[in-house]
């Protein structure tokens, strides 16, 4: 953490008998660290196993021999749709849909946060406000009317219709997020520059932009997690060539009938889990860093 | 200037998505919603596509699996409220009758009466894919729900054979049990709860008594006191399944029996292929049989390609795949890979192992004597809200949150109230 | 262009609101409207009046579902609250290996429920799961059974709900954690005050904000969530873990009673505004600095 920062246990007496409370502590982190960690155990182990192994034996245990090829079966010949195909092809889909999707929705979200603080005008609250309800709206009931829209747009079926709905359901949150940031950012910052002639595009890409480093960080973890494990669009609204991972996933572990290959679903899994899990531990960091630097304060 | 440069370009992108959305057209193509995503399945569907292919014909697969087609379905109503409808949609049951009703369907009958679908599909089938007289969708197979699975030598050590009637098959039951295994294999999910529920309706009050009850929905029916000896025949198989059977998965069940930890047990014959995959043979690891007092009566589920209204260049193509899956090589190469018996009659049986030539025979036996059915828990019976309704009973009795008698009258006004 | 300028802030926000009252509020009236008519397997539009409304409270699951929600709500809410809170203030201890431990907490949030409820379902099932582990560790004794018992069920809900967002609500107390003065806390521990004391006098009264935020994201979670329940056991034993998000769902789009469906997401749309339309309120309110 960065040195101004100082923690609250900076404050805390030196002299407490320290190794016995601070033994007591980790015992305690490291109970809730298996709490955590299970699930994800259960899911790595098995899918290193043989089917057989799943079949007759016991989940907790680790494999008896191990085999990467329910990985390189969830990946490349797995059976997805008609054709045994894996997960890859639609592995790219996801990432087509889910940069732009982050990127727009990231974009719009800074751009409204800074309208909303620095220009304000009568009823910035009002629109606000509504703005923010977006994010608790149940995705299920949007279904049947966005479908409508998509269509009469055009792009039902496509991944720009995917982006597209991405992009405005995640308005609300990412217009939250940067709201609060620049709320406790200086304002009389602006109103210098603005005195000095800058005009509105300057000021956000001069001024607010270079600060705005931990929020994005937030801003992008969150939009991305969202996007990428979203399965109810991606089922409802993505045609032939558009299926992300989700569905696919979803086709591999759910299919009706025939032999339910466990090893091999835990492996797609993990793989298409892959990339949210990178983003959070490498950027997990920055994440708390980024919460505390606004978007927990009201 | 770059910020503005960057607002902007992310503003035609949204834009220029309108433009560059429109699909491109191939020459000809045939967009195929199904949930048949599962080893087995699959390749029984790619036959049809490779058979597309040879004519031309480019398969695009929208693959939407989970919850037995209900996730399917959803996508479905998204596409179709966007004017963007697939060609062809797998379907069951009265889902084709509701989705024909909102005046989406194409009109086959044309290819229909060339082919000649009138005469050599099953009349009962016919309800399904015709609306209103108009043939609107092709079916693929026809399963049926009214059998039971055995592990052969479990059945042998305790000098048991397959049981006729309701008594042997509780007194097999009880053999088993007594010997510490699992009696009955079951997977306490509501669908597989009403697979059952099918078979005991059926072999307890006959043929008559189900259309009445479960297809014509006779209130009279429903609270009959046949009705309720049926749950309490439900009562009495519910204390043959192990503790740990609620939510599990039926083709899990299927592996009890298959390992030999359980004996038997009831489900539709699609749990074959689960024990021909684990290399075990019909007659001798294994025997298939009607649920005891059923056999003569075949009660039905039918996978069916719903043709959509679509664009006039597409129509071709849909109509080529419409003849493509009634071709009966076709129909025997799909089935004997699915379980299933052909959506056809005049199909060849050589094909098909001990239990498939069974199933052929007695569609045939069932139709001649009237006798071929819908099944409720497949949604051949009623329509989804009802199918549902009941399910809420059947599952809610068989988790011993009703009695027999409660159950009965949940029923009936459970289905009142679902047929508004 | 100075008009251009004055105008261009509301024209940057114009798309963007334009956008959410068409996708969220148009939606919304939609489905009210919906909830009017006579549709079932797609929309139709008539009116038969407000009948889907008292069929939907005669139903018994709906009743379940609502219970459900109640108690599936409160625990999780309180869980997650508590445990963040707890982890934040460990973690908060200049902890050596924060940098492991973090990552480990937070990685749930980052899964989709189609799979970790698929490692939960096993891990919860006594046949293959926790409780045959511990037979065959020897305490054979041990049950473990809630996932098929009906009247548990909704608790193994809890655990894998509260196991996916707790890391993210202890990020959310951490950093503010992280934003009090440490002067404050140091002058408390010079007036004598205990650890403990130092931080129920001090330092939660200042996590107000955070909590409030946690209660926010943690309520929409509990109403909303859907993929839980179904990986984990799709609404069983029997209907004993139906609720309403799943309720709504089936009826809309299994059960071909979409009237009856839309009227239930309209109890819960009411229900969400009336946990996040007083926070708004006071939350855009109190920022008068």
């Amino acid at each position: 953490m960065t040195a101004q920062v100082a923690t609250v246990a900076d404050a805390r007496s030196e002299s407490s008998p320290r190794s016995l409370s601070r033994a007591l502590l980790y015992t305690v982190l490291i109970l809730f660290a298996i709490y955590y960690l299970l699930p994800l155990f259960i899911m790595v182990v098995n899918s290193v196993k043989p089917l057989s192994e799943i079949q007759g034996g016991n989940m907790l245990s680790l494999p008896a021999q191990w085999t990467l090829e329910p990985w390189q079966k969830a990946w490349n010949e797995a059976q997805i749709g008609v054709q045994a195909t894996g997960l890859q092809p639609y592995f790219l889909n996801s990432i087509l849909m889910v940069v732009p999707a982050v990127a727009i929705s990231t974009i719009l979200g800074a751009l409204n946060g800074y309208v909303l603080t620095k220009y304000r005008f009568p009823g910035h609250k009002i629109v606000f406000g509504l703005m923010l309800f977006a994010c608790f709206i149940p995705f299920q009931i949007v279904l049947i009317p966005t479908a409508r829209i998509l269509g009469a747009l055009g792009i039902a079926g496509t991944i720009y219709g995917l982006i597209l709905v991405h992009v405005v359901y995640g308005l609300g949150f990412t217009t939250l997020y940067f709201r609060n940031y620049y709320e406790a950012f200086p304002t009389e910052l602006v109103r210098a520059a603005q005195v000095d002639g800058a005009s509105f595009f300057k000021i956000f890409y001069r001024i607010l932009l270079p600060s705005s480093g931990p929020i994005i960080v937030v801003t992008v973890i969150w939009q991305f997690t969202n996007v990428w494990n979203d399965f109810l669009f991606g089922a409802s609204f993505s045609g032939p060539n558009a299926m992300p991972i989700t569905v696919a996933l979803n086709n591999l572990v759910n299919s009706s009938t025939g032999v339910k290959e466990y090893n091999v679903h835990f492996a797609g899994a993990l793989l298409a889990a892959l990339p949210t899990l990178i983003v959070y531990i490498v950027a997990g960091r920055f994440f708390v860093r980024g919460l505390m630097s606004g978007a927990v304060k009201g | 200037m770059k910020a503005t440069k960057a607002y902007l370009i992310s503003a035609v992108l949204l834009g220029s998505s309108a433009l560059a959305g429109a699909p491109a057209l191939a020459q000809e193509r045939v967009d195929v919603l199904h949930w048949w995503t599962s080893g087995g399945e699959a390749a029984a569907l790619n036959v049809l596509k490779e058979n597309l292919k040879k004519q031309g014909v480019d398969w695009q697969d929208v693959p939407v699996a989970g919850g037995g087609g209900e996730q399917a379905m959803t996508v479905l109503r998204a596409r179709v409220t966007a004017g963007d409808p697939p060609t062809a949609s797998q379907m069951l049951g009265f889902d084709v009758q509701d989705w024909a009703a909102q005046g989406v369907l194409t009109d086959l009958n044309a290819l229909a009466a060339k082919e000649n679908w009138d005469k050599n599909i099953p009349a009962a089938l016919q309800q399904f894919s015709k609306y209103k007289g108009t043939w609107v969708a092709a079916p693929v197979n026809l399963h049926s729900t009214n059998w039971i699975w055995i592990n052969k030598k479990v059945f042998d050590d305790l000098g048991l054979k397959a049981p006729q009637n309701w008594d042997e098959l509780i007194t097999a039951l009880d053999k088993v049990k007594a010997s510490g295994k699992t009696a009955l294999a079951h997977g306490g999910q509501p669908w597989q709860d009403a697979t059952i529920f099918d078979s005991v309706v059926m072999a307890t009050g006959g043929p008559e008594f189900y259309k009445k009850a479960l297809i014509d929905l006779d209130p009279a029916a429903l609270g009959s006191d046949t009705m309720k000896k049926v749950f309490e025949r439900m009562t009495k198989l519910r204390s043959y399944v192990d503790s740990n059977f609620s939510g599990r998965d039926w083709n899990l069940a299927s592996a009890m029996v298959i390992r030999g930890d359980a004996a038997v047990q009831i489900m539709g014959d699609w749990a074959k292929g689960e024990f021909l995959g684990a290399g075990k043979k019909p007659g001798t690891d294994f025997l298939c049989a009607r649920f005891p007092g059923t056999q003569g009566t075949v009660m039905f589920n039918t996978d069916q390609f719903a043709m959509f209204k679509v664009g006039a260049n597409r129509q071709a193509a849909q109509q080529k795949m419409a003849a493509a899956i009634e071709d009966p090589t076709f129909q025997s190469s799909f089935n004997v890979v699915k379980g299933s018996a052909p959506a056809r009659t005049d199909v060849s049986d050589a094909a098909f192992d001990d239990c498939g030539k069974k199933a052929i025979a007695d569609v045939k036996e069932a139709e001649a004597k009237g006798t071929l059915l819908g099944s409720l828990a497949h949604g051949h019976a009623a329509r989804a809200a009802v199918k549902n309704a009941m399910y809420d009973v059947i599952t809610g009795e068989f988790n011993g949150d009703y009695t027999p008698d409660q159950a009965v009258k949940e029923l009936v006004s459970a289905v009142a109230s679902a047929k508004q | 262009m100075r008009g251009l300028e004055d105008w261009l802030p509301r024209l940057v926000l114009a798309p963007s609101f334009a956008a959410l009252l068409v996708f969220v509020y148009g939606f919304i009236l939609f489905t009210i409207y919906l909830s009017t008519t006579s549709s079932t397997l797609l929309p139709v539009f008539d009116f038969i009046g407000f009948g889907a409304y008292s069929r939907l409270f005669a139903i018994p699951n709906w009743t379940v579902a609502l219970k459900n929600l109640a108690i599936f709500g409160s625990l999780y809410i309180i869980l997650c609250s508590v445990m963040g809170l707890f982890l934040a203030i460990l973690i908060d201890q200049k902890i050596r290996a924060e940098g492991l431990l973090r990552p480990i907490f937070l990685y749930p949030m980052a899964l989709s429920f189609i799979v970790t409820g698929t490692a939960w379902k096993w891990f919860l099932d006594p046949g293959i799961g926790l409780e045959q582990t511990m037979h065959a560790l020897g305490w054979t004794s041990f049950t473990f059974n809630w996932i098929k018992d009906s009247q548990m069920a909704i608790y193994t809900i809890v655990i894998a709900a509260v196991w996916q967002s707790s890391g993210f609500i202890m990020a959310m107390f951490l950093a503010g954690l992280r934003g009090i003065d440490s002067e404050i806390m140091k002058a408390a521990q010079i007036d004598g005050a205990s650890t403990v004391q130092t931080y129920r006098r001090i330092v939660i009264p200042q996590l107000r904000p955070a909590f409030l935020s946690a209660f926010v994201v943690l309520a929409h979670l509990a109403i909303k969530s859907f993929d839980l329940i179904i990986a984990m056991t799709n609404g069983g034993p029997g209907r004993a873990t139906e609720m309403p998000s799943t309720f709504m769902y089936s009826y809309t789009f299994t059960r071909n009673q979409m009237n009856i469906g839309a009227a239930s997401a309209v109890i819960m749309l009411m229900m969400i505004s009336s946990i996040i339309v007083p926070y708004l309120y006071t939350e855009l309110r109190g920022e008068k600095k």
